[in-house]
């Protein structure tokens, strides 16, 4: 997948679990979960929403590699094919 | 023949505003349907029916704020439905003495898993923020096409309009002055702290066996059917709370009254507006994993600015816990008519003492916050200790 689409459909994701969050103010190396605030339990229905949307798998063991915005979009792109 | 009330959504609630309805006179309703949306300063909140009947006619129109207990509907019993005639339209009556909380809700159903998504001829969905800007700023939001991914309105879609409002219309509140939710939370615990005399007790507990089991559990699942830590805090506060009935349940008019059920509240925050606890019905009754999809749900839920009339109504009990973040310990107030709340902090890793041995563990500082007028510190710390019990014990969560 390439970053364009990893980007975009991220975005969508990230604004369906906390709509009051806005994309264009996304610092993307900054920690997601301090940057908005967002709990644990967004933070998993993010990692369910793109598991369901990709099929790719998210152990709790990657979830590092979500933490930042740049980070969860080059796991996206390495991870779905 | 019933009347279909304004209820109350808790002690702070005086007045509400008919925002929707969700029913067209003449259909058929059953206890448990969402027949209308109300605002209130919590935001939208969905309003349940408890009898089973047909949705004979509305007495209050749409925009207008009426005080609570004030019949919004006649609802009429199925045998009337042939016969009903239809009654003398306006009744000047004078305002209705604010009633009880509604009747205890219909079993809850199984939570729906999935994400919010809207489709076209829905109602409108709006983000708190945005509910909260556009009261503030004099924005209609019936005049607003929301752009949030499920349709919703969001905060940048009220920005705009309130940015292009002719002169805004609403008053300015004064420098500093509390709106919406806000007021709404001064207004409970300015009155829990006015007529609670709260104790507080701290404990502090191992999390080893809870966490271990949260990590066996998540081993290898979907990330649909994972567990987080919460769902076991919130499921032995719960089945601790159902040992110890004098920290569940509702203090009114002078007279404690047990919950006949236990429906934990749990502290959502929603960020830069507030908090709201609603419930989850039954919690202690409630699988590990089904409390954890009601939990799930309800925070999608809380998001999007949409929960039930009963969620807001029926907690017996709060749980609120900071989770990943923050610090170690909280002190809850209690939301009246409640009793009690248990706080969780942050869990950190600290050295710990275990058979003469220390070594590092992950541990959460646990309070209760608990009402003398029905119980003490003593029995409060049974209840603490229940919970540590439950906690070291996930397996029989």
């Amino acid at each position: 997948m390439n970053a364009q689409d990893a980007e975009a459909a991220l975005a969508q994701e990230l604004r369906r679990i906390a709509p009051d969050v806005d994309p264009a103010e996304i610092d993307r190396d900054a920690d997601l979960r301090e940057q908005f605030d967002i709990d644990s339990m967004d933070f998993l229905n993010l990692v369910t929403a793109l598991n369901k949307r990709f099929g790719i798998p998210i152990p709790d063991a990657d979830y590092r590699r979500l933490a930042s915005y740049a980070g969860a979009v080059a796991y996206l792109v390495e991870k779905v094919k | 023949m019933g009347e279909f009330r304004m209820p109350s959504l808790g002690a702070d609630m005086e007045a509400g505003k008919l925002v929707e309805w969700l029913v067209k006179p003449g259909a058929p309703v059953k206890r448990g349907d969402i027949v209308a949306v109300v605002e209130t300063q919590k935001g939208a909140i969905e309003i349940e029916v408890f009898e089973e009947g047909v949705f004979e006619r509305p007495l209050v129109d749409v925009g207008a704020t009426v005080p609570v207990g004030t019949p919004l509907a006649i609802i009429s019993g199925k045998e009337e439905v042939a016969a009903a005639a239809p009654p003398p339209a306006a009744e000047a009556k004078p305002a209705p003495e604010p009633v009880a909380a509604p009747p205890p809700p219909p079993p809850a159903a199984p939570p729906p898993p999935a994400l919010p998504s809207v489709t076209a001829g829905e109602r409108q969905r709006v983000s708190p923020a945005a509910r909260q800007l556009a009261q503030e700023a004099g924005v209609d939001l019936a005049g607003i096409q929301g752009t949030g991914p499920s349709g919703e309105v969001t905060l940048a879609d009220v920005e705009g309009r309130a940015g292009k409002a002719p002169a805004a219309p609403a008053a300015p509140a004064a420098e500093g002055a509390m709106t919406g939710m806000r007021a709404a939370i001064a207004a409970a615990m300015a009155r829990s702290k006015r007529e609670i005399p709260h104790y507080y007790l701290a404990h502090t507990v191992d999390l080893t066996a809870a966490e271990a089991f949260v990590a066996r559990h998540n081993e290898g699942r979907e990330p649909a059917e994972r567990l987080l830590l919460g769902a076991l805090l919130a499921k032995a506060v719960s089945l601790a709370a159902r040992k110890y009935p004098e920290f569940n349940g509702h203090f009114e008019n002078g007279v404690f009254t047990p919950g006949p059920s236990v429906h934990a509240g749990v502290a959502i925050n929603i960020r830069g507006t507030g908090l709201v606890a609603p419930a989850i019905h039954d919690s202690d009754r409630l699988t590990l994993d089904a409390l954890m999809a009601a939990m799930r749900d309800l925070v999608v839920r809380v998001r999007a600015g949409r929960f039930r009339a009963s969620e807001l109504s029926d907690p017996t009990i709060t749980v609120s816990s900071l989770g990943e973040r923050g610090v170690e310990t909280l002190y809850g107030v209690i939301y009246p008519p409640q009793v009690a709340i248990v706080g969780f902090g942050m869990p950190v890793e600290r050295p710990w003492a275990v058979d003469g041995m220390i070594g590092p563990r992950r541990v959460v500082s646990m309070t209760l916050a608990g009402d003398h007028r029905v119980s003490d510190g003593h029995r409060g710390a049974l209840f603490l200790s229940a919970i540590e019990n439950l906690l070291a014990t996930p397996e029989a969560l």
